[in-house]
This record gives C-alpha cells, sequence and structure tokens, in this order.
C-alpha cells in the first residue's frame, strides 16, 4: 500500500528524529518563557516522551514531512475555509427553518490520490465541511454520509479531491 | 483604528457565538445520530475560527496571538479525527444511517 513517493523529499529516520526532538524542545521554551532548572527538566522530559511516542506509532518508519505544505497547501487551506462558510450558512439555514429539510445521503468515494496522507487529508477535510462527514477510510474509498443529496452532488463533482491531488503534483 | 478593530472583532466574536448556538440547537432538532453530528460540526469548524480569529485581533501582534492560532489549528486537526472516530464506533456498534439514501457516482452522471 504504501508506494514511495518520488516528489516528497526523503530525510533519513535519524535526522527526522533530531528535527523533532528540536521542534519540540524550541516549542517548549518559547510557548513557557522561563528558564528554571526544573522546568528545562521538565521540557526535556516530555520532549522525549513524544519522540518515544511518535517511534512507537512508527511514524519515522514512514516520512516525516510528507505533507505537502507549501504555498499549494495554503492556498488550499483559504480555498476550504471558503468552503467551510458556505456549507456552514447552509446548515444554520436548515437547522434554523421549521420544516428541517434534511435528505441524509451516504455514498463511496473514491480518493483519487494513493498516498495515505493525502487521504487523511481529504477524510478530514470531508469532516471539517459541515454538512458531510467521513464515516471509514479503506483502502482509498472514503464512505461519506452527507446531510443533504446537494451536499453529496457537491463533493460528488470532485473540486476538493482535485486539490487535493494538485498539491502533490507540481 | 483601534475602534475599527474593536468592532470587527465583536462581529467575529458575536458570529461565532451565533454559529456555536446554531450547532447546539441542530443536534437537539435533528432526527437521528449522524444529522445530529452534522449540525454539531457547526460548533466545531466555524465557531472556533471566527470566535478565536476575534480574539486574535483583541490579542494584538503578540505571544497571546501565536498561541491562539496554535490552538486554532489542533482544534481544526482534533474535532474531524474525533467526528471519524464517533462515526466509525457507531457504524461498527450497529448504528445504521436509516434515514439515509445510498448514492453512487453513477447517479451523478
Amino acid at each position: 500500500m504504501r508506494t514511495l513517493d518520488p516528489h516528497s523529499p526523503q530525510i533519513p529516520r535519524l535526522a527526522s528524529i533530531l528535527i523533532l526532538f528540536a521542534l519540540l524542545a524550541v516549542t517548549w521554551l518559547v510557548w513557557s518563557g522561563f528558564f528554571k532548572a526544573l522546568l528545562l527538566f521538565l521540557g526535556l522530559v516530555s520532549s522525549v516522551l513524544c519522540l518515544w511516542l511518535t517511534i512507537r506509532m512508527r511514524f519515522f518508519d514512514d516520512y516525516l514531512f510528507c505533507l505537502p505544505v507549501g504555498l499549494g497547501f495554503v492556498g488550499y487551506l483559504f480555498w476550504l475555509l471558503r468552503e467551510v462558510l458556505k456549507s456552514s450558512l447552509d446548515v444554520t439555514k436548515i437547522v434554523l427553518s421549521p420544516s428541517l429539510p434534511v435528505s441524509p445521503r451516504i455514498a463511496r468515494i473514491r480518493a483519487g490520490s494513493e498516498h495515505p496522507y493525502d487521504q487523511v487529508l481529504f477524510a478530514n477535510s470531508i469532516t471539517l465541511t459541515p454538512g458531510t462527514l467521513s464515516m471509514d477510510v479503506d483502502k482509498g474509498v472514503i464512505t461519506v454520509h452527507s446531510l443533504t443529496e446537494e451536499g453529496m452532488r457537491d463533493l460528488m463533482s470532485g473540486e476538493m479531491d482535485r486539490r487535493i491531488t494538485a498539491l502533490r503534483r507540481k | 483604528m483601534e475602534t475599527v478593530i474593536d468592532i470587527v472583532s465583536w462581529l467575529l466574536l458575536t458570529s461565532g457565538g451565533f454559529f456555536v448556538l446554531v450547532g447546539g440547537v441542530g443536534a437537539l432538532r435533528m432526527p437521528n445520530l449522524y444529522t445530529r453530528m452534522h449540525a454539531a460540526s457547526v460548533t466545531d469548524s466555524i465557531g472556533p475560527i471566527l470566535v478565536i480569529g476575534g480574539l486574535i485581533l483583541q490579542a494584538g501582534m503578540t505571544l497571546v496571538s501565536i498561541k491562539l492560532a496554535a490552538i486554532l489549528v489542533f482544534l481544526l486537526l482534533t474535532g474531524p479525527t474525533a467526528s471519524n472516530a464517533l462515526a466509525s464506533a457507531a457504524m461498527l456498534s450497529g448504528h445504521r444511517p436509516g434515514l439515509a439514501q445510498k448514492m453512487s457516482a453513477e447517479d451523478e452522471s
């Protein structure tokens, strides 16, 4: 299932562990702003604890930085924000209208990208948008529940999937 | 300038509060578990975006703003994950989405 993606940057395992440790330590220092010995020690302990958990989760057996984070990703976030706004207004209208016009639908939708991180991004984007909810992800096929038929049609038009797939193909 | 920022921030805070309330009302009005989750996701997504956006405007260019932004990022990451877990747990325990009609991509064309 895990296919190697030539487009994602590959960082050696030990280097990614050290980078994550540095990130955690810096975050602790900046967040607390205290430099007492006890608090520094506690920060060290929690950084190492987090690191141990991530190693146990086999996070580093894959790639660390394989989310396509870049300008395209920021653009995608703004597009997603607009979608969230639009569908929030739609759901609000439904909730506040006396007749409660719901027409729930359920469907299986195939993610365009085979990369597991893209599929997670797709499923979470679906859930984040009110009115659609992903219930299960199985081998790239996402079971989606929608509040209205219209919402499902929007999702089936495939724009979200196209945008996510396009992030990795540059 | 400060008044403008204050007004925008109040607008964001009150509209965020409105959407949180709508999510609560929807969770009460909807007919079954899955449709209730749709209503509650208004509280999950647009609520924190607007409320924390308003708070960031109040905090200005400080470390507090960065912390608030981090809280928003974590809420937006964990919210959908929890919803996915809830929906799939409901499915696994045999709670069928009885109201929902099946729809397939072929209907679309």
